[in-house]
Formats: C-alpha cells, structure tokens, sequence
C-alpha cells in the first residue's frame, strides 16, 4: 500500500488512510471544520493521486469505524456478497471508476453488493460533477410501498405542506394546491413541529382522509422521530411509510436517538401494521455533516460518513432515502459550488449502494447561496435520474425557515426534461386536469376544484 | 413589466433593505405620485393570483391559515413576476441581515463599546463556530475591566446571524430592561457589543466577570418571513462546557413576534427570577 507520490516535483506523504480520503474530496468548509482538508489545490490531487491507486481491498479492510466497535461498520461489512467481493478487491480505485463508468446497469446492479460504503465514497472523491450525473443516470433503482418509484422516464416528488404550528387546516390547503402542481407522487409528507403522538395521529388521519376522499394514489407519512411513528401505527394511526434521520456511526445514530434494532423493529412493525403493502415501507434523511455535529465521525471526512449513512440505509430496503443537502448549514457547506457538488456525490453514492435515492435541494439563508443555484441542482440531479425532489409553496418552508424546491419547479423539471409522474399518479392528475400531453393541465394551481 | 418598471422595482427594495441595516444608499425619492408600491409589505395571505378559478371563496378560507405562499398561479410551469420577485426581495432581505456588519452609524448612536471574538471576518465567523464562542485573552480582560466590581447581571448584545435584528430590536429593548433592573435595586453593567459572536460567549464572560446571570440579545438566521428576530439567551453563572439545557431563551422578539419592549419588560421578570432561584435552562422551576 503506497500512500506518498510525486506530484509537480514535490513529494506528498500521507499517514493512513483516513488522511487520503479527507484530504481527496473537493474542498468543503465541513472537512476544514474537522481538519481533515487538503492544505492546498495540489495536495488535494496528490490525495487523488494516492487513492487511485489503492485498492478495493485496501479502502474495505479500513472502514472508517472499526468493526469491533460500531454496529453501522458491522452491518456494512456484514451485507456484503463475499464472492462479488473477491471479484473486485484487487482493482485500484482509479481502475473502479472506469469500469463504472464503463459498466452497463446490470453490471452495477451485481457490482454494488461487493462494494463497502467507503469504497463508495473513494470513487466518489475521483469521479468529476459530470462523472457523478453519467455514472448515477445509468442507475434506475424502483422501490414499491403503494407505488412503485424510480421507473426510467419517471421523477417524482414529495409533497411538503409544512406548517408553523400544525395547524391542519392550513396543512391540508398547502396539500390540496401541491397536488394540483403533480406534487406527491412519493409521499404526502409533513415535517411536524409537535412532535407527540396525538398530532402526529390528527396529520395522519387528515392525509388518510384526502387520500381517500380524492382517491389519490400515493402514499401519506408523517417525519416525527421513528418512536414516535411507531406508537402512531400501534395506535392504530393510517401510515404508509415511516420516518427517520439516520448517520453513518453508531454514535451518529444515538445522537439521533436510535440503533439497528430500532429500525428493525420499524421495519417488522411496517410489514405487519402499515396501511402500505410494500416490501418498502420507510424514509430515510441524511445529510453531509451531521456525524461531525454530535462528534460522531471518529476523525473522517463528510462524504464517507454520509456514504456509511447508505451502507446503514440499503440494509432496510426503504422506499424512500434523501440527503437534505444544504440544509446543515455553511459551516459544513459554504456556498453553491459545494452544496451542488454535495448534491451531485449524494445522489451517486445512493444509487451506487442500490437506493431508490432522491434529493432535498435546499439551502438556508446562511449559506451562500440563492434560489437559482438550487434551480440549477435540481435540473443537474434530474438529468442523474434522481428518484425525487420536495415540492414545498413557492420553494419557501415557513416552518423549518429554509428553501428547497418549490411545485412550480417540479412541474418546470418534468417539462422541460420529458420527465413524468409514477403512471398510476399521472392517470389521477389527468382525470382532474391537473396534466395533459406531458403538460400542466387546465386546472393545475387551482386547488379550489376540490372543495 | 418593462425594464424601467423592474429596476424601480429593484431600487424599491433596495432602498428597503438600505433602511433595515446600514446607511441607506443615496437614490433620487421621486415626489411625485408614480411610485411603484412596496412589494414587500402585500399581505402574502390575502394575494390570490389564480386565474378563473372554480371557487376563490372557498380556497382563500382555507388560505387564511397557512403563511405558505400558495394561491400563486403560474405562468406555464414557472412562477408569477409579482410572485418571483416578493420571493428574491425576502432572500435579499435575509442575506442581508446575515452578511452585513452591524452599522458603525448604529453603534456610535448607541455608544456601545465594541469587542471581537476570534473570529477575523465574517466569513470565519459562519464557517467555525468554533471560534465565535472565545475570545483572545488580551480582550476579554477588556470586558472584564470594562464592567464594576459587583456586578449582578452582564447584558451585551452580540451580531450572531442577523444584524438586521440587532439594529432593530436591540436599542429599544435594552433601556427597558436596564431600568427595571435598576429599579429592583438590582446592579447591572453598561452594555456593550459583541461582533461575530455565538450564544456561548456568554460562558467565557460569566467566568470572567463573575457575575451571577449573563444574558446576551443574539440576531436569529433569518427566515423569509422576516429577517428581523433576535433572541435572548440567559443563564445563571455560565461555565464553559456546562450543557446547553441550563440556557433560557426568549425567541422569536421582533415586530411581528414578541416586540421588543414587551420582551424587554419580560426578561426583568425572568432574570428576577433566576437570581432568586439560583438557576435557570430546565433547572429553573417555573
């Protein structure tokens, strides 16, 4: 294992493993927060240089927690087919990123199961934007909870009627609009700010009763914390999907307030208890930069512990998993340019670990950037082939005081890219004339016709 | 909309955001009548821009419930003019009140002395928060000298995320809060100014001064609602390290929130109360 190189007549000589892939990504003011960032543009390509020529092998033998101690490295390693393993382990990960690159679907589709997740974020560090948008279009990956998501030609999006205070009236006039715009194909889903169970029930019951009353073919879920989902469910509370943020380390994941087994335990109750047939029944967030937040990445980078939150995610199957890019804030990413390369490795790291991935692009008012860089990730993402985008009012959250992307956007993105929603959403939103030839339809954006 | 009407526009909410933070810059204030409107202050909950709609009523009853900007219309799939630009006015607002200093006009009118934590710039200020907490030794003994012996309660307010709200908020609340404490014979510092700094620069000033509650008035990350809201953060004898449960925090103080006198006439009874308990975050009973 050689970690030093030439490069422009000087030498570069890294400690370990760790100190290549931090030092490999593209600059993120989250990395220098953790002192883990390359010193300059040139040590940066000298780490690039190094990991190129590392192995498969190399990077799996030194995940980012040690086995022993981080039940997220054991179930990473766990999942892993051993026989496709032993195919790729002696390839560099310069080699790997062509053959990605090469590789038709069905080959990445066998390959992904011998891949650990921080040989996933590896070739992520030397994959460009475009490689990353290339490599991840080739990947469709469906799901089915009522629907199925992620078919080619298809891009969806999570309706989010969020509210300042829960108030169901005002949540239910921000649904009834967003459906008119052909958002919700991927879930109805409202960010709560009570968290109890009683709310949770009441927005719940409300998303279960416009979903019959209007027969909409979608599936409904409230993100409150997976305990409290649960208790929903088990108090009988109609729910497709159930919600939680999750992180790349074990200690990320009790700063969270959960374990394997909680989800586990999700996932078992979901199969006997949602009102959703499945097999895929829960939704997941991530986001670059949180394990740093609760302390939790034991010295690594951003991109591998957010790769390590997929290898966490695709052991549960789940029906939907989102990175909320650039809502962590700039001390994690400063500016557009960073946020939108964060989007672009996220969507490519999921896909590669086999999930029905879709993005929240978002940015709060902290951070560099404005509503026309998030315009551009979203078109970027969708020509990745990204599962799903959040349809919020005008792009503006007035409840987690944030921006993401607003229903027009989803409905701009579909036209001009020759994208639809899930067919069985698609024959709803024409049967009420919110879509007609690929189009908004007559009625789109007048969400009096239900009332 | 021609272009002339659009760089009005445009001037228009300059000219806005010129009085929310900093001089205001130097446009030519037309005296005549033909004054395009301020689109800022349309009222988001009673605009309906949908056209021939099946039943406005009935929308706009539900409407009333939501400040989520719905109703839009659209123009094909992309949004209404008067829409896209009430949006860009309220970012521009935003970044504003995050990315400008506090005035140097507001700070001379206040008379407030002026400490720095270690951050250089702004931006070190947004990327490590790490160093919006601490202070070099050299001024923190500055503050510590700065305030009597004896001192009970050391009020400062600090830029945080938004010096909109500081130079909204700060001025008017200060001197309601001074004087209730004084008039409960309680002994409180003169107040200064903390630029680039974060809620726990409270912790360093505690120990410094010794004093027995440290409360600093903090401009919140703005919202496109509104990028005026400052809170206050308080506790009782802060330590660094000590858990952030032992914060109080009044949030959410601005014209359209809990206006500033108001908060400020609360806070005496808050901090009142936490001399008298000895405590505050959760352990204050309340």
């Amino acid at each position: 294992m050689r970690l030093s190189c030439q490069l422009g007549g000087h030498l570069y000589a890294f400690r370990d493993i760790r100190e290549v892939m931090g030092k490999a990504n593209d600059e993120k003011s989250g990395d220098r927060l953790a002192g883990v960032a390359a010193q300059s543009p040139q040590e940066r390509v000298a780490a690039r240089v190094v990991l190129s020529h590392l192995t498969v092998r190399d990077i799996c033998e030194h995940p980012a927690v040690p086995y022993e101690q981080d039940e997220v490295t054991r179930l990473i390693l766990d999942d892993l087919n051993t026989r496709i393993y032993d195919q790729y382990k002696d390839m560099t990960i310069g080699a790997l990123r062509e053959r990605i690159l090469e590789a038709p679907a069905e080959e990445l589709a066998v390959m992904r199961r011998g891949l650990s997740s921080e040989v996933i974020a590896a070739v992520c560090k030397l994959m460009s934007n475009l490689d990353l948008i290339y490599a991840a279009r080739k990947m469709r990956v469906t799901a089915t909870c009522v629907t199925t998501i992620g078919e080619e030609g298809t891009l969806s999006a999570r309706l989010q009627p969020n509210h300042p205070t829960d108030d169901v009236e005002g949540i239910t006039a921000s649904t009834l609009e967003g459906l008119t715009y052909g958002v919700g194909d991927a879930v109805i889903g409202l960010n709560p700010v009570d968290a109890s169970t009683e709310s949770v029930k009441a927005i719940l019951n409300r998303f279960a009763e416009l979903k019959h009353r209007y027969e909409i073919p979608t599936q409904i879920c409230v993100l409150a914390h997976v305990t409290t989902g649960m208790e929903a469910v088990r108090q009988g509370a109609p729910c497709d999907l159930i919600f939680q943020s999750i992180a790349g380390s074990e200690k990320g994941n009790a700063a969270f307030g959960i374990s394997n087994a909680m989800i586990a335990e999700a996932k078992d109750l979901m199969a006997h208890e949602g009102t959703s047939h499945g097999p895929n029944q829960l939704y997941f967030e991530t986001g670059q930069g949180s394990e740093l937040s609760s302390d939790a990445h034991n010295g690594w980078d951003q991109v591998t512990m957010e790769a390590r939150c997929y290898g966490f995610a695709r052991h549960f199957q789940p029906f939907l998993v989102n990175t909320v890019v650039g809502f962590i804030g700039p001390e994690y990413l400063y500016d557009s340019r960073q946020f939108v390369r964060a989007g672009l490795e996220d969507h490519f790291m999921g896909k590669l670990h086999g999930l029905p991935m879709g993005c929240d692009c978002c940015y709060t008012n902290h951070m560099r950037a404005d509503q026309f860089d998030n315009e551009n990730l979203a078109v970027l993402l969708a020509a990745a082939g990204c599962n799903y985008f959040m349809g919020v009012p005008h792009g503006d959250d007035v409840m987690l005081n944030y921006q993401s992307t607003g229903y027009h956007d989803i409905a701009a993105i579909r036209e001009t890219m020759h994208l639809r929603p899930i067919p069985a959403f698609e024959k709803w939103m024409e049967k009420w004339g919110f879509w007609e030839n690929g189009k908004l339809g007559q009625h789109a954006g007048d969400a009096s016709v239900f009332l | 909309m021609t272009e002339q009407e659009i760089r009005a526009v445009v001037e228009m909410v300059l000219r806005r955001l010129g009085q929310d933070s900093g001089p205001a810059p130097e446009f030519p204030v037309q005296e005549t009548g033909d004054v395009i409107p301020d689109i800022t202050e349309v009222d988001l909950r009673k605009q309906y821009l949908v056209e021939s709609p099946h039943d406005q009523a009935a929308f706009m009853a539900m409407k009333e419930r939501t400040p989520a900007r719905i109703g839009t219309g659209h123009a094909g799939a992309r949004y209404r003019t008067e829409t896209m630009l009430r949006f860009q006015a309220d970012h521009a607002a935003a970044q504003d009140a995050v990315f400008s200093d506090v005035s140097e006009e507001f700070l001379s009118r206040t008379g407030w002395p002026v400490f720095q934590t270690t951050c250089r710039d702004r931006e070190e200020f947004l990327t490590r928060p790490d160093k919006g907490r601490v202070f070099e030794p050299d001024v923190l003994e500055s503050i510590r000298r700065s305030i009597p012996q004896g001192t009970q309660v050391v009020l400062y307010a600090s830029d945080g995320l938004s010096s909109s709200a500081v130079e909204a908020n700060a001025a008017d609340m200060i001197p309601v809060i001074r004087d209730g404490l004084e008039g409960a014979g309680i002994r409180v510092n003169e107040p200064f100014f903390v630029r680039f700094g974060r809620v726990a620069t409270e912790d360093p000033i505690g120990e410094a001064t010794g004093a027995d509650v440290v409360c600093v008035l903090l401009g919140e990350r703005p919202g496109l609602v509104t990028a005026e809201s400052m809170s206050a953060y308080l506790a009782y004898r802060p330590t660094r390290g000590m858990p952030e449960s032992r914060r109080t925090v009044l949030a959410n103080i601005h014209r359209g929130g809990t206006p500033a006198v108001e908060a400020g006439a609360h806070l005496v009874d808050l901090i009142r109360l936490m001399l008298e308990k000895k405590a505050s975050g959760t352990d204050l009973p309340v």
